[in-house]
């Protein structure tokens, strides 16, 4: 076995980041500062999310890491393979057996249930450092809730793009309260953080700041009468597995323009798969998949 | 009217000319007269007397160092020689019209809209204060082309008309003069008379400085010469 | 016969930085619909006396009070933070000398204009736009300028913009300071003829620092001279610009250049 103490942090480091932890499920969406740790990979490789894994990690808890919703990405792969070195605890690519998920930009398709734990990589908190560059002034704008300004970052989306243009890192309230960015997971993941019976954790290591969701919390997506919130929608289904309502990834399958889109979820696409569901690109004909989709299945 | 429109009682005031060493011009001293509604009384004397500045003193303009200047009308006594500058302002606004001896040109605002904002202060409605605003400037000769323009390339007589025309626009109970018919011809003086007669058989107190002859026989009552408050001592 | 409340009332409102003297022992009542100017020459106190009534510094002693919307007289360094912070995106506007200051120039000008209503809980994109366009027609800027940021607007539009973006809430105190300030004289004459029909029409009442006398004839009522970072003189603004009586006052008129 490794020298390393159990999930790399030593554990009085583990009590500051708990204590940070419980601060920030104690006070939803707000960003509790914390001591963050040199780790062994650079900032903007999930320092912040991995600090917060090592932190609530148990021998018993099994551990899935996804990038994007895949778990066979580099960085995935890497995280995974750095707490089964400095753990030793069993990990997994299947959401539903997972206790502990770390994730960088998705939420993953699988409902969540209760006892299991959400651990976003964040780079920038703060949700609206893009407007107002003083940390001082947006600390007093979270304290006195004065949001006015986040309406005006969708207010400018609206005057350039004639709707609301972020589509990623959207705006929510939290608990009715405090404004949080949800890392740059696309606004399609949004409403799943509403009311989730997981708990969701949040850590940017480079800004040193925790926040958390508690389960069956209210996230709201900030938006206006006229201009209400949308979830993206998708043309056409996965092409691999037929999901509908599913976030979907472009990928790009040869160097004349052909494309397909598939599941952003690799595991959720495998279990469908599994299960008997099949795409345009796994036999089912193309005419008959025009067809479904002209039916709206 | 029983009670004068307006009351000077022992009004006194000097310069100080911190400048030149602090030297004193002395400009009136004991200075008491009263105007009457319907009235036009004028202040007679030599240059430098301080005709203008006694008006000046009325109109809450120049301070005064001793005694009273009180103002009656629409119910009200007030000395603003003693007043708070809202009192002052407010006078100004509904009770003392004042034409001085030089308009005071803003820039960007016309010649029209100097005249119908004086109207409007009394509270007349935009349409009715610009009729009567080109209804006066037209009586006064001055040229329609000149209405939508502001005043400051004008010729001096065509600025003082303006500033006639803001000054008798409104209607004011107490009206004071300074020179209104300086740089004026014959026939536009004739209408300055004219107007002033109007405001005095309206119950107007009018007080008012004119140098010339034949203006001040036709519109004066009574002439108070203020060389009578100059200071005794130099 | 005035028996009204002042709207601002301040009393010996005095700031030190450390010995040096910022203002001192400065006293005066404002009402509604009037325009104070606060003149001298740099040095004389009357920015620090601009920054301290619009609590952007803390007083060292004496007591500016504000009469609310509610009619009640509060003194403004009584009030909790979040109180005062909306009175000052409210009820008070502050027009800086350098638009810069008091513009977003990464945001557009509509959202300049919409963000204060933003910030007081509208949420229709439609009715902020009009309204923002609507103020914006007002200050004269053009409304196809509407989407574009004040970074690529002159002087005198990103002034007109500033204006603007702190009238939209209707306040009923303005502090101005050296609003004409860099301006080139034909803009500056505009910006004060929109001021002043502004200010007219709203029923506004303003504290302005300038150091430009013309600028104070042509909008204020009222003025008060500051040397020293004491008042000198004070009084209605024909009165002390014509009859000044204080040496320094006197200096300070005759030293204006005639055109």
């Amino acid at each position: 076995m490794s020298t390393y103490n159990f999930a790399y942090l030593d554990e009085q480091t583990k009590r500051m980041i708990r204590r940070a932890i419980l601060k920030a499920i104690s006070i939803p969406g707000y960003q509790v500062p914390f001591a963050s740790r040199e780790m062994p990979m650079p900032y903007g490789w999930g320092t912040g999310g991995v600090q917060v894994t090592a932190a609530i990690l148990g021998k018993q808890d099994v551990l899935k890491v996804i990038d994007q919703g895949a778990d066979d990405t580099t960085n995935a792969v890497s995280i995974r393979k750095f707490f089964e070195k400095t753990a030793g605890v069993e990990t997994t690519t299947h959401t539903a057996e997972a206790t502990v998920i770390q994730t960088r930009h998705r939420i993953p398709e699988a409902a969540l249930s209760e006892g299991q734990i959400l651990v976003f990589q964040v780079p920038i908190p703060e949700p609206m450092r893009f407007l107002e560059p003083r940390e001082t002034e947006t600390r007093r704008m979270h304290a006195l809730e004065e949001y006015g300004l986040m309406h005006v970052k969708l207010y400018e989306d609206i005057a350039r793009h004639g709707h609301i243009a972020t589509t990623y890192a959207y705006p929510v309230k939290v608990d009715g309260r405090y404004v949080m960015d949800p890392s740059p997971t696309p606004k399609f993941d949004n409403p799943r953080m509403d009311n989730c019976p997981a708990l969701q954790l949040f850590g940017a290591g480079r800004e040193k700041r925790i926040y958390a969701v508690p389960p069956y919390t209210s996230v709201k997506s900030l938006d206006f009468e006229d201009h209400p919130f949308e979830r993206t929608r998708f043309s056409r289904p996965c092409a691999l597995c037929a999901a509908e309502e599913v976030y979907l990834d472009e990928v790009v399958t040869d160097d004349r323009g052909g494309r397909m889109f598939v599941c952003s979820d690799t595991d959720n696409c495998e279990n469908r798969r599994a299960a008997g569901h099949r795409g345009e690109l796994l036999g089912e004909t193309l005419v008959k998949q025009a067809r479904d989709v002209r039916n709206g299945r | 009217m029983n009670s004068p429109a307006i009351s000077v009682s022992g009004v006194a005031k000097q310069f100080v000319m911190h400048l030149q060493g602090g030297k004193t011009l002395n400009v009136v001293d004991n200075a008491s007269f009263a105007v009457h509604g319907g009235e036009c009384v004028v202040l007679g004397g030599p240059s430098g007397a301080g005709k203008s500045s006694i008006l000046k003193m009325i109109y809450g303009n120049y301070r005064v160092d001793a005694g009273s200047i009180t103002l009656a009308a629409h119910g009200h006594c007030t000395d603003i020689a003693s007043a708070l500058p809202r009192e002052v302002l407010r006078l100004r606004q509904h009770t003392i019209g004042y034409v001085s001896q030089f308009l005071r040109v803003i820039p960007r605002i016309s010649a029209l809209d100097i005249v119908a904002e004086a109207r409007r202060a009394d509270g007349a409605e935009d349409e009715v204060a610009r009729q009567d605003a080109k209804s006066l400037l037209a009586r006064l000769n001055v040229p329609e082309r000149l209405w939508g323009l502001a005043p400051a390339t004008f010729s001096g007589g065509e600025q003082q008309r303006v500033n006639i025309a803001r000054g008798f626009a409104a209607s004011r109970p107490i009206l004071l003069l300074d020179e209104p018919t300086a740089s004026l011809d014959a026939r536009n003086r004739a209408v300055v008379v004219e107007l002033i007669r109007e405001r005095k058989a309206e119950g107007v107190a009018i007080l008012g400085i004119f140098h010339d002859e034949d203006v001040r026989d036709a519109v004066a009552d009574r002439i108070v010469d203020v060389t009578t408050f100059a200071a005794q001592a130099a | 016969m005035v028996a009204e409340t002042p709207l601002l009332s301040v009393a010996g409102l005095t700031r030190y930085y450390g010995a040096r003297v910022g203002c001192e022992n400065v006293g005066f009542d404002l009402y509604e619909g009037e325009v104070l100017a606060v003149v001298g020459e740099s040095g004389s106190g009357k920015s620090t006396l601009l920054s301290v009534l619009s609590t952007q510094l803390e007083p060292t002693g004496g007591s500016v009070q504000y009469r609310m919307r509610d009619g009640k007289m509060r003194d403004v360094f009584a009030l909790g933070e979040a109180e005062r912070r909306l009175l000052l995106r409210t009820d008070w506007g502050f027009v800086h000398q350098d638009a810069s200051h008091g513009l977003r120039m990464s945001v557009s000008a509509g959202g300049n204009v919409g963000e204060r209503l933003m910030a007081v809980g509208w949420r229709h994109y439609g009715n902020i736009r009009t309204e923002a366009g609507d103020w914006l027609k007002r200050v004269e800027i053009a409304l196809d300028r509407m989407d574009d940021k004040p970074r690529q607007f002159s002087g005198g539009m990103r002034q007109r913009l500033q204006i603007a973006r702190n009238l939209v809430t209707r306040p009923r105190l303005v502090f101005m300071d050296e609003p004409t300030g860099g301006l080139d004289v034909s803009v500056q004459a505009r910006l004060l003829d929109l001021i002043r029909g502004l200010v007219a029409d709203l029923g506004l009442a303003v504290v302005i620092v300038t150091h430009d006398l013309a600028v104070a004839r042509l909008l204020s009522h009222r003025i008060m001279v500051m040397k020293g970072g004491t008042v000198i003189e004070t009084g209605l603004t024909d009165q002390v610009l014509d009859d000044p009586r204080e040496p320094y006052t006197q200096l300070l008129v005759s030293s204006v250049l005639q055109v």
